[in-house]
Order: structure tokens, then C-alpha cells, then sequence
């Protein structure tokens, strides 16, 4: 029954019925596409710029600036504190003598420094996070703050985590948008598939006068919903390629004003394979949904 | 091998169409169903081909209630049957050749043997030149034969045909009835509808005549039509 033939056979009739109407066809799969493309495309782009933040900010950092008046006892019971915190991965100690000298080392103003009265830089603690979310970045941050003998608690590299923030809302949107546009994909092949079905009332009246099972009508109709989603999602694909190689100039001279070598990331093999898929599915459902809704409505008389 | 007993039939808000009507119809039989326009018969063919349901009695074939038959039973139901419509439900969007495919496409035959018997049924009806026309280009007697050649091409066990001769001169009718002829010799059950007094005249096959929905007791043979005729 379902031999490589009759597969075959379906799958030409399906073409077939595609290219009846070629304007048609074409036009359905542009729209398939540049519908697709747009969250498709953002997603890349936010992946960018996820890649870019992680790029920028490295491991994240607190510190932690002891009070000037601290006695050795407070530092000793803070670091035991942040020893046994369990957001914490590791603590480094850095006294304000080592960090006067790093200081007179780095900027080479030994002279000056060794002209000051008294050390003007506290005791700092730096502190290796476990996290790299920015919200728990910020609680452990106003949590460290509340430490005795703590005078100021800093996250570094701040911007950068709420630049990540951000990048995580843009995913929600780009989500939200993607299942809108999904659903217009599905409406797209419902609606076509409906027209198909109306102009092939004959066939499928005939078909299942002589005996064609409710299957055999519905194959075609499928097949087709599933390759117009597929050649949209291809469609999608060229559209994201072309505006990703239309970006790659312009980016690059401006990231090299930035010292930075950044460069754009293209669809990943699995992400394009996800699109081409996730097309093809979304063409059969919307076919799947409009024979359903629409093949039992013609009567076999 | 078809068996009616007291079928009754009514359309949604219509009279009864068929009216406790009872009959059997022998393996390999052929028989003509007579009775003037609107006396049922169209609608007698469809309750055997259960297209559609009667309202009491049963309709067996081949020992099988058709009538209660689910609906996914039913395609094959139909692929014992050769179909010939009074209306031909030609396929006009493409040619005789695919026309005649499509009863092994459903089937899911192989192409290449479907080619080979599409052939072989396009022959027997005298249209192998034919096979890339299309239908709306074929004579009111070829588009018939195209239709008996869709209808047999699936080497079905019974023949049921509509008014097949209707609108045709009588060389044409008679051309036809050959080709049924030829079908009854392999043992093919045949059941051919028609109001073509001529062809009834000429006949001694069996004839079962419907008048008011019901069927004449006395309308077996030729000359009895006849007589109810002047009557
Ligand atoms: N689908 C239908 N709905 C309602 N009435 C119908 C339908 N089909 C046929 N009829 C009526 O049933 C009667 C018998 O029709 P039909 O079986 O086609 O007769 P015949 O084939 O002998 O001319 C007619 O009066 C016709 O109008
Ligand atoms: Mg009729």
C-alpha cells in the first residue's frame, strides 16, 4: 500500500497542485518566509549578543571594601563568613598594603605614594560568584553589603549583567513573536489548503466513490501543507544569510573602533536544521487542521 | 451475490423513493433495471454501492450488510465494484489516461503494472489512441466508454452501470452492450439500468422493472414489459 511509488506519486501530486497556481505558490512561500525569518533572524542575532556580553564581562567579580577603622579580628570573622557562604566559589584577601603597592607598581607613582602620611585604600575581599545571573548577582551583592565592617560592596562590570538582562527579555519577545507568527503560518496553509480542497471537490468526491480511503484523500493535501513549509523555511534560511552577510562590513569596522574582534556568528547547523523542521511541522499542522476541519464537509454523493 | 429485502427508501422530506422493495441478484447474473425517469433507479444503484443508507430493510453483498457497514469499511466495499454513473464524474483537469488511473492509484497499485492495465482497459473500449486527451474532448459515446473503462480497469466482481446507453444512437448503445456482453461471458455479476425501450425490447436478459417505488412482480422478462407498457 505504501510502497516508494505511491509515495513518490504523492509527492508529485502534491507538486503538482502547487504549481497549478506558481504566482500563488511563490507568493505563500515568500510570506512563510519573511515571516519566519524575523524572529529566526533576532534570535540570531541575540545569540550575538549574548556571545558579545559573555566576551566583555568575563567571570564576574564583587568586592568588597572593608571599613578603614577594621581590626584584624572583623576581617577574620568576614572571611569566615564568605568562606562558608554558599554563592560564594572563592575569596581573595587583598590588604591595603599589597594593594598600595600594586598601586605604586601599576601607575609608577612610587614617588608620590611613598610621600603620603598614611595609606588612603582599605582592605578588600574580591569574591568569585558561583552565578552569573544578573538579578542573583545583585542580591548576593546587596546581601555582602549588609556585612559588619563592609563599606561598600561593588559588582563589576555592572552594565554588563544588565545588558544580559536585557538580552534575556529580548528573548521572551522574540518568543512571544515567533509564536505569533507561527500561528499566522498555520492560518496561511489552513487558508490555502481550504481553496485546494474546494477546487479538487470532483476529485475527492470521485475518489471516494470508488473507494479511496479517508487517508489516501488526506496525503497529498498534507504533503503539500508540509513542503510549502519547508521551502518557506528555506526561504527563511536565504533571507537570514543574505541580511547576516549585509551586516558582516559594517559590523566589523565597528567593532574594530572597539578594539574588539568581534565578529557575527551565522544560523548554527543544528538552529537551521531547527528551522527548516519546525516549518515543515508547522505547514503539516496547518494542513492537518484545514482537511479535518473541511474534507468531512463534503459528502460522498 | 446482491440481495434486497424490503428496502425502503426516502429522501429527507420526499415521498418513499423504494418501497419494501425485495430481489436477489446471482454470482455472475446480468439484468437490466428498467422504469421511466424518477421511478428510483439511480437510487437503488447507490444503496448497493452504499452510497446511500436505506430506511429500513437491509441490502446485503456478498453475504455483508452494507447498510451497516462503518464507514471505514466502506472504501472496501466499493473496490468490489465497477462503477458506472449516469451523471460519468469524468475528472476534467486531466487526461483518459489518468482518468482511468485513478481507481489503481487508490488501490495503490505500482505504476508500472497500473500503466500496463490502464492499457489493457483503454483497449477493451476501443480508446488506446486516446489516453492524452482530455475527457472534455472525447464524444458523448467515447466519454461513456471512458467510463466503463475506469470502472473495470480494477477487475471488479460486479458492474453496476446507470443508464449507460442513455443519451447515445443505438449503434453506439449497442457497442456498448458488447463490451457488458463480453464482461458477463468472464463472470462478472452485471446490473444495467436504463429507460431505453428499444434495448429492452431486443433483450431476453432478465429485467426487474420499478414503477412507484416498488418493484412489478411480472416484469421478468421482455414481453411482460410490454404488456404493462400498453396497459
Ligand atoms: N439526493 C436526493 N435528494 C432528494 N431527492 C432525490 C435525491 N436523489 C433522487 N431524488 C428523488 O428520488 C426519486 C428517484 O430518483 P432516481 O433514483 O434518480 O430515479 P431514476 O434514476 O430512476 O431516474 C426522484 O423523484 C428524485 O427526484
Ligand atoms: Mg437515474
Amino acid at each position: 500500500m505504501n510502497t516508494l511509488s505511491t509515495q513518490q506519486g504523492v509527492i508529485r501530486t502534491a507538486l503538482g497542485r502547487m504549481f497549478v497556481s506558481p504566482m500563488a505558490g511563490i507568493v505563500n512561500i515568500l510570506v512563510i518566509g519573511i515571516a519566519l525569518s524575523l524572529p529566526a533572524g533576532m534570535y540570531v542575532l541575540l545569540k550575538n549578543a549574548q556571545g558579545l556580553v559573555a566576551q566583555l564581562s568575563g567571570s564576574p567579580q564583587i568586592s568588597l571594601f572593608l571599613a578603614m577603622d577594621a581590626t584584624p579580628y572583623s576581617e577574620e570573622q568576614i572571611r569566615r563568613q564568605l568562606n562558608d557562604h554558599q554563592n560564594i566559589k572563592s575569596v581573595e584577601f587583598i590588604s591595603r598594603t599589597d594593594a598600595l603597592n600594586t598601586l605604586s607598581e601599576e601607575t609608577g607613582l612610587t614617588d608620590v605614594i611613598a610621600g603620603l602620611d598614611k595609606n588612603p585604600l582599605p582592605d578588600a575581599f574580591v569574591i568569585s560568584p558561583r552565578t552569573s545571573n544578573a538579578k542573583q548577582l545583585d542580591e548576593l551583592r546587596n546581601e555582602l553589603q549588609k556585612i559588619q565592617g563592609v563599606e561598600l560592596a561593588q559588582l563589576d562590570s555592572a552594565w554588563a549583567y544588565k545588558l544580559e538582562a536585557f538580552v534575556e527579555f529580548a528573548h521572551i519577545a522574540v518568543l512571544v513573536l515567533a509564536s505569533l507568527l507561527s500561528l499566522g503560518l498555520i492560518a496561511i496553509t489552513f487558508n490555502t489548503i481550504r481553496l485546494q480542497i474546494v477546487t479538487q471537490r470532483d476529485e475527492i468526491q470521485v475518489a471516494k466513490l470508488i473507494g479511496a480511503t479517508d487517508a489516501f484523500i488526506r496525503r497529498p493535501f498534507l504533503y503539500f501543507g508540509a513542503i510549502q513549509g519547508l521551502l518557506g523555511g528555506i526561504a527563511a534560511w536565504l533571507i537570514i544569510l543574505s541580511s547576516l552577510q549585509l551586516l558582516k562590513q559594517p559590523l566589523a569596522n565597528l567593532s574594530q573602533l572597539y578594539a574588539s574582534n568581534f565578529a557575527l556568528e551565522p544560523l548554527s547547523a543544528g538552529d537551521s536544521a531547527s528551522l527548516l523542521l519546525f516549518s515543515l511541522y508547522l505547514g503539516w499542522l496547518g494542513a492537518w487542521l484545514s482537511v479535518a476541519r473541511h474534507l468531512s464537509l463534503i459528502e460522498s454523493r | 451475490m446482491i440481495t434486497f429485502d424490503q428496502v425502503s427508501k426516502r429522501y429527507p422530506g420526499g415521498i418513499d423513493v423504494l418501497k419494501n422493495v425485495s430481489f436477489e441478484l446471482a454470482k455472475g447474473e446480468m439484468a437490466y433495471l428498467s422504469g421511466h425517469s424518477g421511478a428510483g433507479k439511480s437510487t437503488l444503484l447507490k444503496l448497493i454501492a452504499a452510497i446511500e443508507r436505506p430506511n429500513s430493510g437491509t441490502v446485503l453483498v456478498n453475504n455483508q450488510n452494507v447498510s451497516k457497514l462503518k464507514s471505514d469499511a466502506l472504501p472496501y466495499l466499493r473496490r468490489n465494484f465497477g462503477l458506472i454513473f449516469q451523471d460519468h464524474k469524468l475528472l476534467f483537469d486531466r487526461n483518459v489516461f489518468d482518468n482511468v488511473l485513478l481507481p489503481l492509484q487508490i488501490c495503490g497499485f505500482e505504476y508500472k503494472e497500473s500503466a500496463k492495465r490502464v492499457r489493457a482497459a483503454l483497449d477493451k473500449v476501443g480508446l488506446l489512441g486516446r489516453e492524452k486527451s482530455n475527457p472534455i474532448a472525447l464524444s458523448g459515446g467515447e466519454q461513456q466508454r471512458l467510463c466503463i473503462a475506469r470502472a473495470i480497469v480494477n477487475r471488479p466482481s460486479i458492474l453496476l452501470a446507470d443508464e449507460p446507453t442513455g443519451n447515445l444512437d443505438a449503434e453506439y448503445a449497442e457497442e456498448i452492450m458488447n463490451i457488458f456482453n463480453s464482461f458477463h461471458q468472464v463472470g462478472v455479476t452485471l446490473l444495467i439500468s436504463t429507460h431505453d425501450a428499444a434495448l429492452l425490447r431486443e433483450t431476453n436478459l432478465r429485467i426487474i422493472e420499478l414503477k412507484q417505488g416498488a418493484i412489478q412482480p411480472h416484469s421478468r422478462y421482455a414481453a411482460d414489459l410490454h404488456e404493462t407498457e400498453d396497459a
